[in-house]
Formats: C-alpha cells, structure tokens, sequence
C-alpha cells in the first residue's frame, strides 16, 4: 500500500465507524477540495452510495461560481442535500463590514449549530485537516460538542487504536474528522490519481487562483499560473506561504481560529 | 510520490524541552510555512518572552500562557529519506491520557530528558506507558547539555541511570543522544561541542529506523465493522488488521466457529478490483453461505484462528476520572468488538515511576498502571498482543470516556476447557452431563424440537399455536408455547431474538416442543436461532392472510410484512377467512411437525 493507499483506507475506516456508532449523520460539503475529496471517499465506503445527507451551510456570501457548482453536482449525483442559511443574521445586515470574526460567528459558526440542533444531528463529518492551521492539529478524529456546539479542548478523552469516541450525553454531537491525517498535497494527489472532477477556482486564469474556497467578500485568489492538477502540486511542494494565507479572518488576531473554533466553527 | 513515511512521538517530563526539539526539528529541516517565524517572534514579544521554538507548535492561546502543551501536536517535515509526522505529547501529568492518545499511533518515540534536572516522575511514567503501547524503537534524548557545560558525565549518569529503570520494564533505548533543542546542538548534525560522543544525531538516528514490517504475513484477522445492505449485495465490510484475503478462501467466522467461502471482493470503481486484500486495507467482501453474523466477529482463516475465551489477563493503564474497580462492570471495546465485561480480578497495580507493587488490588487509580483478569459476558475472538497487536489491545469505557488501554498478555482458550465463572468470580470446569437427549427423549416420549410461527399481525398465528399447543398436549407431548411478545417487552429486536432464542433452547433442553410466535424474522434472525439451536431442531411455519383478513381480526393492528423468507424449506399456511377454524389449522400441522 502506498501512501494514498493508507490514507484512504484510515478514512473509509473512520466513515464507516460514523455510519455504524453514531445515530443521525451529515455530512458539511463546502463544495471545495477537502469535502469533495471526502464525498469520493463515502462513495468508495457504502459502494457507491452516501447514505447520509450533505449540509451545506450557505453564508449568502459565497463566491457565485461555487453555488452554481454545487448545485450542479447535487443534481448529477442525485444527492440528498440540506441548505440552510442564518436567515435572521443576514436580515440584519450581517456581513464581514461588522467584523470578520463576528460575522463567521454569526453566518458560519451560528448556522451551523442551528443545522444541527434543526436537524437533531448526532453525527456531523467535516473536512478539516491537521496541517491546515493550529487549533485544528490538536482535533480528535471524533470529537464531541455539548448541546451549544463548544468544544472543551483541554478535556478531550483519549483516542487511541482507533477506539473513537461513541458514548456520549443525549443532545451532545460528534464531530467527525475522516481526512484530519491529510495534509494539502496529499489532497490534490489524490484527486488527480482518483480523477475526481473538481470545482474549476482552483486552476488558475489569468494568474490567479484560489488555494482555499471560502465567502467572496474574505478570500482572496493568489498569483499562480497553476491551471492544471500537476501545475498545483509543484506549485505546493514549493511554496512557503500557508494555504489559509488568503483568508482574512484567519489574520484578525494571533488567536483567530481558535476562538472560533471553541464556539462550534468548522 | 510513494514516499515512506512514519510516526514519531516525543515524550517526556513536563519542560524537558520537547516542544523546542521538534520546533527545531522543523526549523533545521526547512518545514516552516513561510510566516510561521514572524508570528512567533510577534507573539513571543507581545508576551514579552525571547524567540520560543516551543510557540510554533503550542498552538493554543492557553498553552502559550502556561508554557505547556495541553494536548498533542502532529506536525509533518521531510528528510531526503522519508516523511515524518511528528506528535508532541504533553509532558504535564494532569494531561497524560493525551500523552497516551498522542503515542498510541507511534511507531517511534524520542524521549525527552533533563540533562540539568535528570529524570523526573513523568520521564519514568512515560517510559513505562511506551513499553505498554508495545513501541520498542526508543530514543532518549538527554536535553539542555549547554546547561551542564556538555558534560560527558552527566550523561553517562543519566543513561546508567534511566536504562536501569528502563531495562526492568522491557524498554531498551536504541540510543542516548546528548542534545541542545534550544542551540541545535546534535539535532541535525554532530555537533562538535560533543567530541566524546560517537553516535549520530536526532535526524541521522530516526533516518536510520527501519519500518516494522510483516503484518502482511501474520495470519488473517479480519473484524468485521459492519454489514451493508444499500442493494442487492450483501457486503462485510471491515478492515484487514493483519494477514491477506483472497476470492475463493475457506473462511471462519469467530466466535461462532461457522466456515464459509469468500464468494467476492467488492469495489466501487473498476480500478480498485482486487482478487486479493492485504493488512490495513478497508474492504468489503461476500461470502457464500448466509448465516448469522455481526460486527465485532472475527474472520480468520480456518488454519490460524485467534482464541476464543471470555478470560483473559492484561498489563492496563487507567486515565478515567473514576476508579477502576473490582468486579465492577463496564464496556469493553477491542477492535470492533463492544461487549460488557468484569474486572474479575486486579492481579498488581504499579506504581510507574517507583514501580512498587500493591498485590490483589481493590482499585487502580488515575495514572497507574495494573495487570488484571477482566472476564466478558460471553466468549470472543482475541489475540496476545505479541502474536497480533491489533486484536491483542483493548480499551475500557467508563461513564462514556474511553478510560483506560490495554494489552492482553494471556488469553486462555475455552475450547481447552469449557469453563464458567460463577458470581463469586470463581471460574469452574463445566461438568459433563449424565443424562442425555435420547434419554429424555425415550422417557418424555417427546421429539424436542422447536416450532416458531411467523405472520403478520392480525394473520392468526397466535390463534393457531394455542391451538397447536392444546393438541399436542392431548396427543401426551410435553409441549410449552412461548409468545414473543409477551417474553421481549420494549427492547430492542435484535436483543430481543436473543432472549427468546435462549429462553426456546433451555425449554428444548428439558425435553419439550416449544412453540414460538414473532411477527416475521429476518434472515439474519433466523440463522441465529438455527445456530444457536441446531438446525435438526427448528422448524419454521410461515402464516400468511390477506390485508382484508387481518383487518377484520384485528381492526387498525395490520402492518407491513417485514418477514424475508428463508431459502430452505418451511411450512406455509394460508388464512383466505377471517373467522378460520384454527382447530383444524392446528390438526394439519400435526402430521407435518411430528
């Protein structure tokens, strides 16, 4: 097995565990590379099948091309997918001209607890990475949320053997992590070794590119002639910048994602 | 691509420097993003603190406060010979279970040691949790030599010292490696303030590992994870913990010893076919023969089987907010496999850092290490640890946490011995019987056996067996009629066919028909009960009425028949009438069952 092979099989591993220990499941598809990365792994788990719906929490900000994308794709793979938006936060005028940190709090963080406590979710499966900023290194592959979606990071249990956390308090949630042991390039080797289509923002036109997808008002693309799969893997195997760098709110303080991420943030 | 990669652990005492190694370690090795110096000089002069190399990894507001590391850190950096993950594990005691969390994936492990403070509790502590993780590539780093003026002696002192301790425990260092994490002394190159010491540096030293390799070889342990039903296949799907599986291999499922044939190899793209899967593969087969099994069994090939017992002895290490405590009951988890289970016995508890004993302990608590019995509720497939890791390790759950890891280092095979644990934790051989079922048999003038009738409600089947019963009773049978519904009250089906499978058998023993009546059973189901009774010994009627029918005899009740029929013989009754004659029904079955 090499090292794809290894990592693929890790994640089927952690799908499945999710399926089988934990009760209602969803799955947060972003529409970028992580998530699609991940919605190819759950159709390798279940044959084909993703027998859990996607949860797409739409900010009303995002890039116009990503929406179309999704769309799309939902319609192609016949998914079933739930989009929920904080209506009464964007009522309001919420937008990153109140503050950054604040408005992902309110569109990303808030709509995201709102889905689950909707929808009951005992299990939610998101896409993030260890290597891509601080706090999320120090994630559980399942991590549990109390009832109000913060995360107690000083008193995770221990995970160890693949022995995930599966008991836990009615109304609490388990955040699910089946790629965490990705790193960036491993992503983007993959999707050109699996063939997996894959949202066109990232190939660059007209010297620009967007490394990381998020709401267009707070993500900016970078200068980069990478238009083709090969292009961006030499492209990361060389570069020092980090792959949040476009992202604003990551630079609002030293302690940004952190603080977000104990409030619920994905 | 197809770089070799492995994991690496640093542990240690609390502010024995580990944090500062690997942030030198990524420093010498040019793994820093671009950005990521400039924020911790930032951060370092908002704190008002010099460069720490630590920052760069104690992500956390709060761990930067404290100077500590909470929890772990994986970081990744490259040589010209493989990839590397790095976990920084917390030093501090009160965050050992995620020390624990942190080493458990390692294969390798540096541990960290004060030159200047020498070992500490946690230094011995850590040691001892790396030879219960079964990690035997050990490095210690003897840290802070520009404190001590790199003194040879103090070095020398330090590895004579913790191999001692060391060494007891099982645990032989590859090497000590004189360091200065902080000056870069010996990281990634000899450094020549250390002309006496000849060996290599951190990163010559973990280059230098060879990966474990043989798990491929092992014989097959393959746990079942779950069992997929989205179409017309039915998929076992699990990952290979050790061995390989091929299309067409006699197979046996354990504990309940059934053999059957690998019938496929499935996949969802076309590129993934494999007529053959290896050890740590997630795969999903179909196997010939239907009959019942679940997650948590273990498929082995029929040469090589794991043992299966429900005693076995174990080394432990407890992290839970409670005690361990004798004879207490709790969840135990190992591979896929969840089962109650006792602690029938805490042999030793260790104290890891002064290694004193306490023999046949009441409790373990936090912290400590133990070696108990622990006995589950019915038998299951296990391995020791030394022969296979993976089905040889365990953790226990309490009050919802995984609580405490373990390795089993004695299983005990019952095929030996069949024995029993009674509830004073004595454990007993099973005495033969003396009477068999042909005596009961010719005394009771009575076949054994047992009838289940299946129907939806309102179809008549209870109507039937009572009928059943009266006439059999008549004829001079001993006859008993047991109903499903009146047995499993608000419990889930799957325990709930358990039960009365159980109760049935007992009732068969003891010389009787039994009949039973379920709304419908699934194939799953009744190739449990067939298991678990003997084929010979069930017989299976299946009743079937109309809606109309149903609803006539049982206004509002009618519900969608959720029956799979078998695929071997059964006999079948038709209800064309709601006001049937049930006596007669129960006649013609007479002739059939006896």
């Amino acid at each position: 097995m090499d090292h794809l092979d290894k990592l693929e099989a890790q994640s089927i591993y952690v799908l499945r565990e999710a399926y089988k220990k934990l009760g209602k499941l969803g799955m947060l598809w972003s529409i970028g590379k992580d998530s699609t990365v991940m919605l190819w792994l759950a159709q390798k788990a279940f044959y084909g099948h993703c027998p859990f719906p996607l949860i797409h929490v739409d900010t009303k900000h995002k890039i116009p091309a990503m929406i179309e994308y999704r769309d799309k794709l939902a319609k192609e793979l016949d998914l079933n997918l739930i989009v929920d938006t904080n209506e009464e936060a964007i009522k309001n005028g919420m937008g990153p001209h109140e503050g950054r940190l604040k408005c992902c709090k309110a569109l990303k963080t808030d709509g995201l607890n709102k889905v689950v406590k909707n929808h009951e979710f005992e299990g939610l499966i998101l896409g993030i990475r260890r290597d891509e900023e601080g706090s999320r290194s120090k994630e559980r592959v399942f991590s549990e949320r109390s009832s109000d979606s913060t995360w107690d990071y000083a008193n995770q249990p221990p995970e160890l053997w693949d022995q995930f956390k599966t008991d836990f308090k009615k109304g609490n949630h388990i955040r699910v992590h089946p790629i965490l042991h990705w790193d960036e390039i491993d992503i983007w080797e993959y999707i050109k070794r699996e063939n997996i289509p894959i949202i066109d923002l990232y190939f660059s036109k007209e010297g620009k590119r967007y490394r990381s997808l998020g709401c267009a008002p707070c993500t900016t693309p970078i200068d980069s002639e990478a238009s083709t799969l090969d292009e961006i893997i030499e492209e990361l195997k060389n570069t020092e910048e980090t792959e949040r760098s476009g992202r604003a709110q990551d630079q609002e303080d030293a302690h940004a994602m952190e603080k977000l991420r104990k409030e619920g943030y994905m | 691509m197809n770089r070799d990669s492995l994991n690496i652990v640093v542990v240690g005492h609390v502010d024995h420097g580990k944090s500062t190694l690997i942030g030198r370690l990524l420093f010498d090795t040019d793994s820093l993003p671009k950005g990521a110096i400039e924020k911790v000089k930032r951060i370092s002069k908002e704190k008002g603190k010099g460069f720490e190399y630590a920052y760069l990894l104690d992500a956390f507001e709060e761990e930067q406060k404290q100077g500590i590391t909470i929890d772990t850190t994986r970081l990744q950096f490259k040589t010209d010979k493989r990839d590397y993950v790095i976990i920084d594990a917390p030093g501090h005691k009160e965050f050992l279970k995620n020390m624990v969390s942190g080493a458990a994936s390692a294969e390798a492990a540096i541990l960290m040691v004060d030159a200047n403070e020498g070992i500490q509790e946690q230094s011995k502590r850590h040691g001892y949790i790396l030879s219960l993780l079964g990690i035997k590539k050990v490095y210690v780093a003897v840290n802070k030599m520009d404190l001590v003026d790199y003194s040879e002696e103090k070095y020398e002192e330090i590895k004579r010292d913790f191999n001692k301790f060391l060494n007891t425990l099982g645990v032989y260092p590859l090497n000590y490696i004189p360091v200065s994490a902080i000056n870069g002394e010996n990281i990634a190159t000899k450094s020549d303030k250390t002309p006496w010491y000849d060996g290599e540096s951190i990163l010559e030293s973990i280059d230098s590992l060879e990966k474990a390799k043989g798990v491929e070889e092992k014989p097959l342990r393959f746990p079942i994870q779950d069992i997929y039903k989205f179409d017309h296949r039915r998929i076992i799907a699990g990952r290979i913990e050790s061995g390989s599986l091929s299309v067409g291999d006699e197979i046996v499922i354990l504990p309940s010893n059934k053999t059957t044939r690998v019938k496929t190899i499935e996949n969802w793209v076309e590129k993934d076919k494999k007529d053959t899967v290896y050890a740590g593969m997630s795969v999903g087969i179909t196997v010939e023969d239907e009959f019942f099994y679940s997650r948590g069994d273990v498929i082995s090939h029929k040469d090589n089987i794991p043992v299966v017992t429900d005693t076995f002895k174990g080394n432990l290490f407890w992290l839970g907010k409670n005690d361990l405590v004798k004879n207490k009951k709790y969840k135990l988890k190992l591979a896929t496999l969840e089962i109650e289970c006792e602690i029938a016995k805490i042999d030793r508890v260790i104290d890891a850092s002064t290694l004193e004993t306490i023999e046949d302990a009441e409790r373990v608590q936090k912290n400590d290490v133990s070696e108990i019995t622990i006995k589950t509720k019915s038998p299951i497939a296990l391995d020791e640890f030394q022969d296979i890791e993976s089905t040889g390790r365990f953790v226990i759950v309490d009050d919802l946490d995984v609580s405490g890891g373990g390795i089993i280092t004695k299983a005990s095979s019952f095929e030996v011995e069949k024995k029993f644990q009674s509830i004073d934790g004595e454990v007993y051989p099973v005495r033969e019987r003396l009477v068999t079922y042909e005596d009961r048999e010719e005394r009771l003038g009575t076949k054994a056996k047992v009838i289940w009738i299946t129907g939806k409600v309102g179809c008549g089947k209870r109507q039937i067996a009572v009928n059943l019963e009266k006439e059999l009773f008549d004829q001079g049978k001993c006859v008993y009629y047991l109903d499903y519904d009146q047995v499993v009250k608000n419990e889930d089906s799957s325990n709930g066919i358990n039960t009365v499978t159980n109760i049935a058998k007992i009732l068969k023993e003891a010389g009787n028909i039994v009949i039973v009546t379920s709304n419908y059973l699934l194939s799953e189901e009744r190739e449990y009960i067939k298991s678990e009774l003997g084929r010979d010994y069930f017989t299976e009627v299946y009743v079937e009425a109309s809606e109309s029918v149903c609803e006539e005899r049982i206004p509002g009740g009618c519900t969608e028949d959720l029956n799979e029929r078998s695929n071997e013989p059964f006999i079948s009754l038709y209800i064309d009438d709601a006001k049937f004659d049930a006596v007669e029904k129960a006649k013609s079955l007479l002739s059939v069952i006896l």
